[in-house]
């Protein structure tokens, strides 16, 4: 670990709500350590902000650990950043080197509308969960936790599919702000696990048009999604979730059993 | 005056009795309720789908965009529950047992065994929900040993338990939302509470987009809002972690007990400089492989620090594996607050590593060459990844830093055995509330007691409330009380946007953390804390003239929401140092240094403080009130701890 102290000019999208358009104005970040996180680094400019009475910079963020999913930020074009595998938050200013310019954006997509500089509202997201992201068993009365021997390898391959944080950067990647990804990724976890199958094709069938309710684009395969997932969630969700989609659209067949 | 309603008879049938002696709600009349839960992490999110699915109608708030962000979120190692399982000898009593001797027998009894007693439903229950746990080759879920426990009772989901809980329990709540059971409130954080001839009867929200301060009514007020170790500023909760709903609660007259435990976890990563925002954690099952170490000398520690010599370059024999040494039947495996009282301890003689020399070393070059190490990446992998890409130090090459952090409040509202506050109609669960960890919490135990509270024990004590409300009717929106609390939360909010000193919100968030930390942290005296609470009130003059808070209520404003949880801090961190002063025992995560063995380990005094301090709120700048309710220990016998 060698510490640097690097100077950096900051392009950041400023807008004061949904309402009002939005500009890029630019910032001068001074004395930022290398060993910072880039969230910290906005911590430092939003504290020179502020002694100047100016209005600090909004961004979403929460845990700082990478799990929450409430971070964002579109940076120099990349969602989360130059580093593969990361969010905003993890990333550091060992990424960046003194002197560069960096560019900060909000996500952009119709269904993510911002609603201050760097935050944007994805509560369309939470509503094609509530659309049918979940198996529907009450608090009480289930079986044993063992009753269900589950493969370990469908239960691994589940598990990889529910490690989704929900953060929207498959849809900031995608040139059709597609949510393909992330609503695939929930399909995914049950239609892998025994508990989910009672309503698979039901379940599939109400994320997707509520997705496409939302006014998400369409998927084109380019695979941007995959590459910008901080959490690595794979493209095959996506075909696992058109197949349950198509099962249950056209074929009716909504009690099959893979 | 505290009563603490435990149940009658024998421990192991005092929660199947009050079961059947609480009063039950119609299924037709349930649906004439209306319950406010605030907070949507474990607790919260289970409570209200359990209660929604019962045909209450609920609304959640959260200060989140989503209701999944809670900080539960984080969670790493894993939930502890009695299955038995591995047929190691666990039962319900053992996970009791361990539980009240690792709460230093600071917590009660019957709520310590009721916890035990539904683990293993949660197992089951978050299971069928599909949260897909760490399975074994036969199928059937795997359990691993941690935290020290001589059972392996963890169930887990690789080093994301929280989240796959958390993202269970939200499904649950978003089916009950998808049914129009649940509303739900995000971007809002609580600001007060409603009370009408002294029940809380509601809430007031402020929106923190567009700034509306709003009353909401409900029959009854579930606090899920987490812990409030952000109080120290650097902590491993998340950023917006804050005291204010459970704060304001308290000056309504929720009694806030045992305060000052707060537990200090010992595998975070280091601090680097003053720029820090947070800290983070690395799971303690680190510790059941990697070897904690310093230097033997304070020589060989400076060189080190000041980059002359690497670790690799210390002689076996001139390391100090300090824990195994000294705890030689538990080594490096001891409790959270003993490990990390003693890498303060070896900091403090100045055998500290790092540029700071504020860290010890976690080791595991040892198990790299016992299990190789694909087998160390196969089960520490994204811990180590998490460490490279924050230090940019290499695990599997040199021993990893690690120092303390803050991690847990083990203090809250006080409740009794139903989960209420001294407040009728007002609850707390999960972290929010004080009842199960005593002064010290066991690894995977926070999650257990989040999804216990809200799945399985408030579903049948809140509805006895209710049935003895006597009506049916909905609470009267047009109550002079709900527009009084509503003006009073909007002038508050107009009198910080008031402020216009020199000093940031942070600067005096800063400065209140290093107080707490330095007087009121991992080790505390009396000289230390009396110089501490001079300390906080000085501070809290000057945030109130000269903090500047910036822009107007009817925004998305982040120096507006920051002042107001560092405003309800101030106070609660005199608090917490008050409680500190006069529990002059040390006890758990508490530890008062007057009161130590010969060989310098932590000493209760269960003749003199074997009770739950519960704090009266009387007034601002008053003295608080202390009530005591005294700890009946009928089952387990109170012996020192020891790890030697």
């Amino acid at each position: 670990m060698s510490e640097k102290t690097m100077n950096l000019t900051l392009k950041v999208w400023r807008q004061k709500n949904e309402n009002t358009k939005g500009k890029f104005v630019t910032i001068q970040a001074k004395g930022i350590s290398s060993d910072m996180s880039f969230l910290e680094m906005l911590d430092v400019v939003n504290e020179d902000l502020t002694r100047k009475g100016e209005d600090p910079i909004y961004f979403d963020h929460d845990c700082r650990e990478g799990i929450c999913g409430m971070c964002s930020l579109h940076i120099n074009g990349q969602p989360h950043g130059p580093k593969q595998g990361t969010t905003t938050c993890q990333l550091h200013m060992r990424s960046f080197h003194d002197g560069q310019t960096i560019v900060i954006e909000p996500w952009r997509a119709a269904a993510f509308p911002v609603i201050k500089d760097l935050a944007v509202d994805r509560t369309a997201f939470d509503r094609i969960q509530q659309a049918g992201g979940y198996v529907s068993v009450n608090t009480g009365g289930v079986p044993d936790g063992n009753a269900i021997p589950i493969p370990k390898i469908k239960a691994d391959e589940a598990f990889e599919s529910a490690t989704c944080i929900g953060c929207g950067a498959c849809v900031a990647a995608c040139k059709n702000a597609s949510a393909m990804l992330f609503v695939s990724a929930k399909i995914s976890q049950y239609a892998l696990l025994p508990q989910g199958q009672a309503e698979r094709y039901d379940r599939a069938q109400a994320m997707v048009e509520q997705m496409d309710k939302e006014g998400f684009g369409a998927c084109t395969v380019t695979k941007a999604c995959e590459a910008e997932c901080p959490v690595g969630i794979k493209l095959t969700n996506i075909a696992r979730m058109n197949r349950d989609y198509l099962n249950a659209k056209f074929f009716k067949e909504k009690t099959i059993h893979s | 005056m505290l009563d603490s309603k435990i149940p009658e008879g024998p421990l192991a049938e005092k929660w199947s009795k009050h079961k059947f002696n609480l009063k039950l709600v119609n299924p037709a009349n349930k649906r004439k309720f209306t319950i406010i839960v605030v907070g949507t992490g474990l607790a919260g999110a289970s409570a209200a789908a359990s209660l929604a699915e019962l045909g209450y109608n609920v609304k959640t708030f959260c200060y989140q965009d989503s209701p999944r962000r809670a900080h539960s979120i984080a969670a790493q190692g894993g939930i502890n529950a009695a299955k038995n399982y591995q047929n190691d000898g666990d039962s319900v009593y053992r996970l009791f047992y361990d539980t009240i001797k690792g709460g230093d027998y600071r917590a009660r009894e019957a709520n310590v065994h009721r916890l035990a007693e539904v683990s293993v439903n949660i197992i089951d229950q978050c299971v069928a929900q599909g949260v897909p746990f760490a399975r074994e080759y036969g199928g059937l879920l795997d359990n691993r040993s941690f935290g020290g426990a001589q059972v392996s009772r963890t169930f887990y989901a690789r080093g994301q338990t929280g989240q796959q809980l958390l993202l269970g329990a939200y499904s649950a709540l978003n089916r009950q939302i998808h049914t129009g059971k649940v509303i739900s409130y995000t971007r809002h954080e609580m600001l007060d509470v409603v009370m009408i001839d002294g029940h809380a009867k509601g809430v007031v929200t402020r929106d923190l987009k567009t700034g509306e301060i709003e009353a909401h009514e409900g029959h009854a007020v579930l606090l899920c809002t987490g812990g409030y170790g952000n109080v120290f500023f650097l902590s491993t909760n998340a950023m917006g972690c804050n005291v204010t709903a459970a704060w304001r609660a308290h000056k309504r007259g929720a009694y806030f007990a045992n305060p000052c435990y707060t537990q200090i976890h010992p595998t975070c990563i280091p601090v680097t400089g003053d720029h820090q925002s947070k800290l983070t954690l690395m799971s303690e099952s680190l510790r059941n492989d990697g070897r904690v170490w310093v230097p033997k000398t304070v020589e060989l520690a400076e060189k080190l620090r000041k980059g002359q010599i690497k670790a690799s370059d210390i002689k076996e024999e001139e390391r100090d594996y300090f824990l195994e040494r000294k705890y030689p039947s538990f080594g490096n495996l001891v409790p959270r607050d003993v490990a990390s009282r003693n890498a303060k301890m070896m900091c403090d003689e100045g055998r500290g590593v790092g540029t700071t020399g504020l860290a010890v070393y976690l080791d595991f070059a040892e198990a790299i060459q016992r299990m190789g190490e694909d087998t160390v990446r196969a089960k520490y992998g994204n811990l180590f990844d998490m460490y490279y890409q924050i230090t940019d130090e290499n695990p599997y090459k040199q021993p990893m830093r690690i120092y303390p952090a803050v991690h847990y409040t083990m203090g809250g509202l006080w409740v009794d055995y139903n989960l209420m506050t001294s407040i009728p109609g007002l609850y707390a669960l999960g972290e929010c509330n004080f009842s199960d960890h005593g002064a010290n919490r066991l690894g995977a135990s926070a999650l257990m007691q989040g999804l216990a509270d809200g799945y399985f024990v408030i579903p049948y004590t809140v509805g006895d409330y209710l049935t003895n409300l006597g009506s049916f009717a909905p609470v009267d929106k047009k109550h002079p009380a709900f527009e009084a609390t509503r003006k009073e939360v909007e002038d508050k909010v107009k009198k910080l946007l008031s402020l216009k000193g020199s000093k940031t919100v942070d600067d005096i968030h800063k400065k209140l953390g290093h107080i707490m930390w330095e007087y009121c942290g991992m080790a505390r005296n009396e000289n230390g804390l009396k110089k501490a609470k001079g300390l906080i009130q000085e501070l809290r003059k000057e945030f109130w003239s000269d903090v500047t808070v910036l822009g107007d209520n009817e925004e998305l404003n982040l120096s507006l929401e920051k002042a107001g949880r560092v405003a309800d801090f101030l106070e609660l961190g005199e608090l917490m140092v008050d409680d500190a002063l006069n529990r002059s025992e040390s006890c758990g995560g508490h530890f008062r240094e007057e009161s130590a063995t010969p060989e310098g380990e932590a000493k209760r005094d269960d003749e003199h403080f074997a009770y739950v301090s519960a704090w009266q709120y009387n007034g601002d700048n008053q003295p608080e009130t202390l009530h005591k309710e005294e700890l009946v220990f009928e089952n387990v016998k109170l012996t020192q701890r020891s790890y030697k």
